[in-house]
């Protein structure tokens, strides 16, 4: 099973990289863009048995390595097969 | 006085604390390999600053699960002293050893530069033999020294009085433009509720001799080592 892993900044915890991308597309004509936030994007392929039993292994993952739940948030996708 | 000294991978500050506590304060220091199981009789034990893992993922979040480590929590929550600075603090945050987090300064600029800090807290063996409100010039040089914690940690920090160090400028004062990294309430170094754990983004390491702009750093040191030869003051 392929898994796509985003995490982000939780609300409240300051993100100066999302403000100075912010500010360059202010600067490059973008005015409409606003609460850009930056984040982290993760693949990866798990082996499991079932759909329900990746997803805790992933939820492990996150909540043990991947993210600091202190600072961060996660979500993720699972999709079928190994990949491309 | 037995110190250990943990050198990671992309450790850096290994040396300097190594050789600041043994050339400039003539204490007995041993490195700790991070692949190493934690063995040996330590009174105090340094996490140093640096980029264990190539800061790869979050500053810490490998360091924290390396073998040396799972000793060093057992010695930690027995009582057993532990210093973490700059890289070393991120990985006590990490590793749940400190509240809180530290993330990219606020100015995305990587600051180095010396620092006032003023004293908060002086019932810690980190602190006993300093005063409170007293200032000390150290030098900070970090990308990721922003600390945060949640509003109710901060609460439980500031009710703890866990809060040992903060940013002041030069007259004792916590300015925003005396804060180098955007730190909430311009805090540069935490302990534990225990007051037995302390972290700190300054480098006290790169300031025990005069020849490197100061000493200000070694009178922590001096009150660690006070402290675990049974001459701290008393808890207040």
């Amino acid at each position: 099973m392929r898994v796509k892993i985003f995490i982000s900044l939780k609300n409240g915890v300051l993100d100066p990289q999302g403000k100075a991308i912010e500010r360059s597309l202010h600067t490059l004509g973008f005015d409409e863009v606003q609460d850009v936030r930056a984040g982290k994007y993760l693949e990866l392929a798990v082996d499991a048995p079932s759909r329900p039993a990746a997803e805790a292994r992933v939820r492990e993952m996150c909540d043990k390595l991947l993210a600091n739940t202190v600072i961060e948030d996660y979500r993720f996708e699972l999709s079928d097969g190994d990949g491309d | 006085m037995r110190w250990g000294v943990i050198t990671f991978p992309g450790s850096c500050d290994d040396h300097d604390v190594f050789d600041s506590l043994k050339s400039e304060l003539g204490q007995k220091v041993k490195f700790l390999w991070h692949k190493d199981e934690f063995a040996g009789n330590f009174d105090c034990v340094v996490l140093p600053g640096g980029f264990s893992y190539g800061d790869y993922l979050r500053c810490g979040a490998m360091a924290r699960f390396s073998p040396v480590m799972r000793g060093l929590m057992k010695f930690a929550q027995s009582g057993g002293r532990v210093l973490g600075v700059c890289n070393g603090f991120q990985i006590l945050c990490e590793s749940g050893l400190l509240p809180g987090a530290l993330v990219r300064n606020a100015g995305l600029q990587f600051v180095c530069q010396q620092v006032h800090l003023r004293v908060e807290e002086t019932d810690t063996p980190f602190t006993g033999g300093l005063k409170k409100g007293q200032l000390l010039r150290l030098p900070v040089k970090h990308g990721e020294g922003c600390y945060y914690a949640d509003p109710k940690t901060l609460e439980g920090l500031r009710k703890n009085r866990q809060i040992l160090l903060r940013y002041v400028d030069a007259k004792g004062k916590p300015t925003a433009s005396a804060n180098p990294n955007g730190s909430l309430d311009n805090i540069a170094g935490v302990c534990n509720q225990a007051r037995n754990v302390f972290g700190l983004m300054p480098h006290p390491e790169d300031a025990c001799s005069q020849l490197l702009g100061g000493d200000d750093g070694a009178k922590i040191f001096k009150s660690i080592a006070a402290a675990c030869a049974g001459k701290a003051r008393p808890h207040a």
